[in-house]
């Protein structure tokens, strides 16, 4: 199939096609499933990080 | 093998015009939101493409295309079980099961280093200081790997020098990580994942085309297996489109063994322990953001590693057909129905006098498996009448047996001169991309882990300095090893070794520390300390490449190659099957029989558990 004799490596050839449709689905579907929030805590934690890059 | 002219002003044009847009970039960053920190700060959302190929060209280098799609290209098509796993993994498993529990408890600890992170996880400062002086000491071991892998490239493209390309390539990437490109930047680095899918996407396209279609060019491949050289024969080597040999004992399976466990099991895996990564997770807003980031990392990752890899091993197809003729005399035919035959390679000497050439590793006659097109009457060096064929060999005969040299020398043949160019700013975009974040990470190690760590101080000038000497030494160190280190695929090699490193050190501690709250402080550590030591003995004393290059094991065990030379396989056999089982076995069992962290941290690193959700903005 595919040119390919050897089932392991075509396997991991259509392996990396599947996966990749399996992350695309994944993405589709999730899309709005979790929810989207940000504490005070992330932002403070942001607040941090902003000074940190600046010291670099 | 270099079939273009040297640098010439539309390229300088061309180059300068990508770092001009690159600054502006920045600078724009600069002047409105620009890192995943900002979006937070003003509440906003980090658009999905910008994260998922922000985090890709920073996860993506010139190694894994120029270093293991060269390797692809000597191994073949089995390196495409390491896209499964970079896709699965790295992109999948990592933002769907690591993601969210890392930013949140990041946040909760107000983490911003992964030394950090681990420390405040486990109370530890000794964690961080760790965790901090590994990375400060081996990350530029892996940037070694992405300088030498865009020099490489540069060298043969430009018809330079390799010194003086890795020259203009430190420059490049210093003038720009130095003043400003450490930050994250995400306009810059969505702007460097660009151009990798554009040049990866018509790579592909041009080498599929090229050998007639997707089904005809594997077949091609498949029937070149008998053309694999025979030293890579006798290490199980198959073909191209074929898994290596596997089995044990035998020196015969030795390739199995590398492939598996150093190139695809030790990279796949090390991935999700990389420290430049992980910190990209705190930056994200939410796990709505991370879920949407899914389907596009997984893309981009699909183009960065599997267009190398296929294309890597493809180029063989394509010497094999269209490749310059190589001249010689037949040593042994191999299937002389199909012309493939074993060739003694020969040079005009002068006219109609052709002479041996000679392998200067070897100092022997050099012979190359070709596909043989045409006889020809001539004489050797004596004027005896010879036999003379033309034909044509796999790609790491054109590439003077360097896997390093083989997807340059497949650009530079194969493909027309302005995508050479299009390809060194993919080269250049992505060694960038990645070395940003590399020398943050460093920068980060020795300003915030080591400094503030060993001296109590915090946010202090003498801190910044500190990181920015780190920066600088990081950069040094990791020229100097381009510079002196150019052996057999060493930019695979030290990739891999740094991913495993990290793998067995980092990874147990660090899932542990996000999934298992019985997991304890001394668990943690000691498990740290197993990975990392049981890692640096495998590579110093049994790992026969790394061990004999560096020269220890020699002197214990009187010049073998390793401590194991005389048990096949095992030389061959990574750290990482050792090193992180016995790694995460520590942690388990060391937690076991110590004191469990303290109930009270442990509610505020998983408040989840514990009380109801914070407010919300």
């Amino acid at each position: 199939m595919l040119g390919i004799a050897d089932p392991l490596v075509l396997a991991a050839f259509l392996g990396c096609i599947a996966v990749t449709a399996v992350s695309v689905l994944y993405g589709i579907l999730r899309r709005n499933a979790a929810v989207d929030e940000v504490t005070p805590e992330d932002r403070a934690w942001a607040i941090e990080e902003q000074k940190v890059e600046d010291e670099l | 093998m270099t079939g273009h002219s040297a640098v010439g002003w539309v390229d300088i044009v061309v180059i300068l015009g990508y770092l001009l847009t690159t600054v502006y970039l920045g600078w724009l960053g600069y002047q409105r939101t620009r890192t995943g920190a900002d979006y937070l700060v003003g509440g906003r959302s980090v658009h999905p493409i910008i994260m998922a190929v922000s985090y890709g060209a920073t996860f993506i280098s010139t190694a894994a295309i120029v270093g293991f799609g060269g390797v692809a290209g000597l191994f073949g098509m089995s390196l495409l079980w390491l896209t499964f796993l970079n896709i699965g993994v790295g992109i999948l498993l990592a933002f769907t099961l690591l993601g969210e529990p890392t930013r949140r408890l990041g946040h909760h600890l107000g983490a911003h280093t992964f030394p950090e992170l681990l420390g405040a996880r486990y109370q530890s400062k000794g964690i961080q200081i760790f965790a901090g002086l590994l990375i400060f000491v081996f990350m530029p071991l892996y940037s070694a790997a992405v300088m030498t892998g865009g020099a490489v490239f540069a060298a043969t493209q430009f018809d330079v020098d390799f010194e003086v390309a890795l020259l203009v390539f430190a420059l490049i990437t210093a003038a720009y990580v130095i003043p400003g490109g450490l930050k994250a930047v995400m306009y810059t680095d969505t702007f460097q994942g660009l151009i990798m899918i554009l040049a990866m996407a018509y790579l592909l396209l041009f080498a599929y085309t090229s050998l007639g279609g997707v089904s005809a060019a594997h077949q091609y491949l498949t029937g070149m297996a008998d053309l694999v050289p025979a030293p890579l024969q006798a290490m199980g080597h198959q073909g191209w489109t074929a898994m290596p040999k596997f089995g044990w004992g035998a020196t015969g399976y030795d390739l199995w063994w590398t492939v598996i466990t150093a190139i695809i099991l030790g990279v796949g895996i090390g991935v999700v322990a990389q420290p430049q990564l992980v910190v990209r997770f705190m930056t994200v807003r939410s796990r709505r953001e991370l879920d949407r980031a899914v389907p596009i990392g997984a893309v981009f990752i699909l183009f960065m590693t599997g267009t190398p890899f296929a294309v890597g091993s493809l180029s063989n197809a394509w010497f094999a057909q269209h490749g310059p003729l190589l001249k010689g005399q037949v040593v042994k035919e191999i299937d002389a129905e199909r012309g493939h035959a074993l060739v003694g390679l020969m040079k005009e000497t002068s006219p109609g006098r052709w002479e041996p050439v000679i392998n200067p590793k070897t100092n022997q006659p050099a012979t190359a498996p070709m596909v043989v097109v045409a006889h020809q009457p001539a004489q050797d060096g004596q004027g005896a009448p010879v036999d003379l064929v033309s034909g044509r060999a796999p790609t790491v005969v054109y590439a003077k047996g360097d896997a390093d040299q083989i997807i340059p020398t497949f650009i530079n043949t194969a493909l027309p001169r302005w995508f050479g160019l299009v390809f060194f700013l993919a080269l250049l975009a992505a060694a960038m991309s990645t070395m940003s974040s590399q020398f943050h990470t460093i920068g980060t190690a020795a300003g915030r882990d080591l400094y503030e760590r060993i001296t109590g101080k915090h946010g202090t000038e003498p801190s910044v300095l500190a990181m920015r000497i780190a920066i600088v030494i990081g950069l040094l160190v990791s020229v100097s090893i381009s510079y002196n280190v150019r052996e057999e695929y060493v930019i695979a090699r030290f990739t891999a070794i740094f991913f495993g490193l990290c793998a067995a050190t980092f990874l147990p501690a660090y899932v542990g520390g996000l999934f298992w709250r019985r997991a304890t402080r001394v668990g943690a550590l000691a498990s740290m300390t197993v990975g990392m030591l049981v890692s640096l003995f495998w590579l110093l004393l049994v790992k026969a490449k790394e061990a004999s290059a560096i020269g220890l094991v020699q002197l214990v065990t009187g010049g073998k190659t390793s401590l194991l030379a005389d048990y096949p396989n095992w030389p061959s056999v990574d750290p990482i099957i050792i090193a992180l089982p016995l790694a995460m076995l520590t942690l388990i069992l060391v937690s076991a029989v110590t004191k469990p962290s303290d109930p009270q941290h442990l509610r505020r690193c998983f408040p989840q558990y514990a009380a109801p959700q914070a407010t919300t903005l």
